[in-house]
C-alpha cells in the first residue's frame, strides 16, 4: 500500500505493518492512486453493482424488518396507542426513546459533514457522504415516532403554523412545538447539504455509465453539471456556509429535544445539564453507528484503501471522548440529585440504580461506560471487528440510556399512589425492530444506486497529497 | 511538459461540418492533465486579455475562478439576507399569532415571552438561510441546465473524471478562431477542440 502523509512526518517502526505519525497512529489518510482510480472505484459501485449477492441478502432482510413495521404501523394506525404497553404514568414508552434515539444518530452525520469540515479535519473526507445519508434516514426513522405517537397521525399537520378556519395556532412556547421545527428544519438543511455535495458526483457516474435510462436518471439528478470554475466557487461557498448553518443547528436540535423534558417539572427530567449531555450523548450514539455501518460496508467494498485505518481510529476517539462526556453527565445527574437536598430527586436517583429498573441502568452502565473503555487500547481502535462490537455495545447502551429517562423517571414520580410499571408489547418491539428495517432499506438503496463516498473531495485529497499539502 | 496534440492543427478554416447552417462554433477548449496546469493557462488567458471563458474541473481548485477574474460570489450575502428574512419573519409569525391573533394566558406569562419564541426564531433563521444559500447556487449556476455546447466536446466526458478544460468562448471580444488556437497551443494542453453549439 503506498503510503501518504505529506506534511505530517511519517514512521516506520518495526513489526507494524503500516506507517505512523510521531505520536504512533496510522497514518495513511487515503491510499487511492490517482483520479480515474477513485473514480472508478466509486461510481462504478452504483453503475457495475458488485457483491450482488451480500447486497440482495441484507436488503431482503432489511425488506423484511421494513415489512414488520408496516404491519405494526398499520396495526397502530387502526387500533391507537393501546397496542403499545403505555399508560398513566409512562406515557411516552418506547415511541420517544426510539425517537430521541434515532435524532441522536442522526447527529454524528452533520458532526462529521459541518463541524469537521470547518475544523479542517480532512479524514472525513471519506466518510461524510455516507454519514450525511444516515442522517437523513435516522431523521426519517426518528420523525415518525412522534407522528405515531399523536394518537391521530393522520392530523399531524395541526402541529405546523398556518392560518386554519379554527383560527387555531401551535403553542410557540411549548418545546414539543420547537420540536417539529428543530427536527423538520433539521432534516431540510441536512437533505440540502448533502444534494449539493452529491451533484457533481452524480454527474461522474452519468458520464461513465453506458445505458441510457441510466445516463437518464444520474444526468437528472446531477442537474446539468459541468465542473465550471464559475459554479465550483458559488458552490463551494455555499457549502461552506452551509457547514457553518448546520454546525449551531445541529447543537441546537438534540439541545430542543432535551427541552422536552428539562422544561418538565419532573425529577430526573428537570436539570439544566440535559442540553449539553444529549448533545454528548447524540455524537457518541451516531459515531457508533457509523463504525457500525462503515466497518462491514468498508470491508464488503474494499474501500480500505479510503477508509484507512486511520479513520477509523480518529473515529474512534471521538467516541471515547464523548462517551466520557456522557459519563460525566451519569455522574453529575447523580451528585445533583443527592446535593439538590430534594427528597423526590434523592428517590428518584435511588429508583434508578435500585429500583424495578436498575437491572436496565446497570445494564447501561456496562455497555456505555465500562465496555467503551476498550477504546484507550490503539488495537481495538484500529481492528475493524473488535471495534464493531465496541460500537454495536454503545449504540444498545444509547437506547437503554434514553429508555431509563423517559422510562424509569416516568414511571416514579412525586405521588407513591401513580407509581406504576411499563411493560413494552409485541407492538413495542416490532416498531422499534421495524424502524431499524426501514432504515437499513434506505441505507441498501442508497449504496446500491447512488455514490457513497465523495468522489470530488476524494480528488481533491489526491490532488493535495500530490501537491504535498496533505 | 511537451505533449503530441491529438487533435491535428489547423487546416485554417477548419472542416466546415456539413450542417453548417444549424452549427454555429461556440468556443475552443484546451485539454490538460494537471489541476496546476489548468490553473496557470486561465491565469495566462486572462492575462492575454481574454476575459468570456470558463475553466472545468472534476473538483474545486482554489483561486480558479479568480484567475478567470470571478472573484466576487453573491452567494454569501443571499444568505445573509434569506437568515434575516427567516429569523425576522420566525418571531414576527410568534408574536403576532400568540400576543395578537390568539392570546392565551400560559403560565402567567406575557403574551410577548420572547425568550420561548427564541428556539423557533434561531431554526427559522437556518432554514431560510440554508433554503437561500441552495437556491443561489442553483439560480447562479443557472442549474438545472441538462445540455451545454461542451458537452459536445467526446473528450470533455472526462471533466468529471480526472481532465482539466479551458474553454474560451467566441463570444470574447479578442477571440480569432486561428489566434485563439494558437495560443491554446501555446499553453501545452493534451489537445485543443472546437466546441460546436448544436
Amino acid at each position: 500500500m503506498e503510503t501518504i502523509q505529506g506534511s505530517e512526518p511519517q514512521l516506520r517502526v518495526p513489526g507494524k505493518p503500516y506507517v505512523v505519525t510521531p505520536l504512533d497512529y496510522p497514518a495513511v489518510l487515503i491510499a487511492a492512486k490517482d483520479y480515474q482510480q477513485v473514480s472508478d472505484q466509486i461510481a462504478d459501485i452504483p453503475l457495475v453493482h458488485p457483491r450482488k449477492r451480500e447486497w440482495l441478502a441484507g436488503f431482503s432482510i432489511a425488506c423484511l424488518l421494513l415489512l414488520m413495521f408496516m404491519v405494526a404501523v398499520g396495526y397502530l394506525l387502526y387500533r391507537g396507542v393501546g397496542i403499545w404497553g403505555i399508560n398513566i404514568p409512562v406515557a411516552w414508552g418506547f415511541a420517544i426513546t426510539n425517537f430521541v434515539w434515532w435524532i441522536g444518530i442522526g447527529h454524528a452525520g452533520t458532526f462529521i459533514s459541518a463541524i469537521l469540515l470547518l475544523l479542517l479535519q480532512k479524514w472525513r473526507t471519506t466518510i461524510n457522504r455516507f454519514t450525511e445519508a444516515m442522517t437523513l434516514f435516522a431523521v426519517i426513522c426518528a420523525g415518525m415516532f412522534p407522528l405515531l405517537h399523536l394518537g391521530r397521525p393522520w392530523v399531524f399537520y395541526w402541529l405546523l403554523p398556518y392560518p386554519d378556519t379554527m383560527a387555531l395556532w401551535p403553542q410557540f412556547r411549548s418545546p414539543l412545538v420547537w420540536d417539529v421545527f428543530a427536527v423538520s428544519t433539521y432534516f431540510t438543511v441536512s437533505l440540502l447539504f448533502w444534494y449539493l455535495g452529491i451533484v457533481p458526483d452524480l454527474a461522474t457516474v452519468r458520464d461513465k455509465a453506458r445505458t441510457k435510462w441510466r445516463r437518464i436518471f444520474y444526468g437528472l439528478g446531477a442537474l446539468g453539471w459541468r465542473g465550471s470554475a464559475v459554479h465550483w466557487q458559488n458552490h463551494q461557498s455555499a457549502y461552506l456556509l452551509l457547514a457553518g448553518l448546520a454546525t449551531p443547528l445541529v447543537l441546537s436540535v438534540h439541545s430542543v429535544v432535551s427541552f422536552d423534558f428539562a422544561v418538565a417539572q419532573l425529577p430526573g427530567w428537570h436539570s439544566t445539564i440535559f442540553p449539553p449531555y444529549f448533545v454528548a450523548g447524540a455524537i457518541y450514539s451516531g459515531f457508533a453507528m457509523v463504525l457500525n455501518l462503515v466497518i462491514p460496508i468498508r470491508r464488503l467494498y474494499g474501500f480500505q484503501n479510503l477508509i484507512t485505518e486511520r479513520t477509523l481510529n480518529n473515529m474512534a476517539c471521538v467516541m471515547l471522548a464523548t462517551g466520557w462526556m456522557v459519563t460525566y453527565g451519569y455522574i453529575m445527574e447523580a451528585f445533583m440529585a443527592w446535593y439538590s437536598g430534594e427528597p423526590f430527586d434523592r428517590a428518584m436517583m435511588w429508583d434508578r440504580a435500585f429500583g424495578a429498573y436498575g437491572w436496565v441502568f446497570w445494564l447501561l452502565m456496562t455497555v456505555n461506560v465500562f465496555i467503551p473503555q476498550l477504546l484507550w487500547s490503539r488495537w481495538v481502535r484500529t481492528h475493524p471487528v473488535p471495534l464493531f462490537f465496541v460500537a454495536l455495545s454503545v449504540n444498545v447502551g444509547m437506547w437503554l440510556e434514553r429508555f431509563v429517562i423517559v422510562v424509569q423517571s416516568l414511571h416514579h414520580d412525586f405521588v407513591p399512589s401513580s407509581w406504576r410499571m411499563y411493560f413494552p408489547t409485541k407492538w413495542d418491539w416490532m416498531t422499534l425492530f421495524g424502524s431499524i428495517g426501514l432504515f437499513l432499506t434506505l441505507l441498501f438503496l442508497f449504496i446500491r444506486y447512488l455514490p457513497m463516498i465523495s468522489i470530488s473531495e476524494s480528488r481533491e485529497l489526491i490532488a493535495q497529497r500530490k501537491e504535498g499539502r496533505l | 511538459m511537451i505533449v503530441e496534440p491529438r487533435t491535428a492543427p489547423p487546416e485554417f478554416p477548419s472542416e466546415a461540418p456539413t450542417a453548417e447552417e444549424e452549427k454555429t462554433l461556440y468556443g475552443l477548449m484546451a485539454e490538460f492533465e494537471e489541476h496546476d496546469q489548468l490553473l496557470e493557462a486561465a491565469r495566462r488567458a486572462y492575462a492575454a486579455g481574454y476575459r468570456r471563458m470558463d475553466a472545468f474541473s472534476p473538483f474545486p481548485i482554489e483561486e480558479l475562478a479568480e484567475a478567470l477574474g470571478r472573484d466576487y460570489t453573491p452567494v454569501p450575502l443571499i444568505t445573509l439576507l434569506g437568515g434575516m428574512a427567516g429569523g425576522l419573519g420566525g418571531y414576527f409569525m410568534e408574536w403576532y399569532s400568540m400576543a395578537r391573533l390568539y392570546p392565551f394566558n400560559i403560565g402567567g406569562r406575557p403574551h410577548n415571552s420572547w425568550p420561548n419564541f427564541i428556539p423557533i426564531t434561531f431554526e427559522l433563521t437556518i432554514l431560510i438561510a440554508s433554503l437561500s444559500a441552495f437556491v443561489a447556487v442553483l439560480v447562479l449556476n443557472r442549474l438545472p441546465r441538462l445540455n451545454h455546447p461542451v458537452f459536445n466536446v467526446p473528450e470533455f466526458r472526462r471533466a468529471s473524471i480526472d481532465r482539466f478544460f479551458l474553454c474560451i468562448e467566441m463570444q470574447d471580444p479578442k477571440f480569432d478562431r486561428e489566434d485563439t488556437w494558437r495560443f491554446l497551443e501555446s499553453l501545452e494542453p493534451i489537445s485543443v477542440a472546437e466546441v460546436w453549439d448544436e
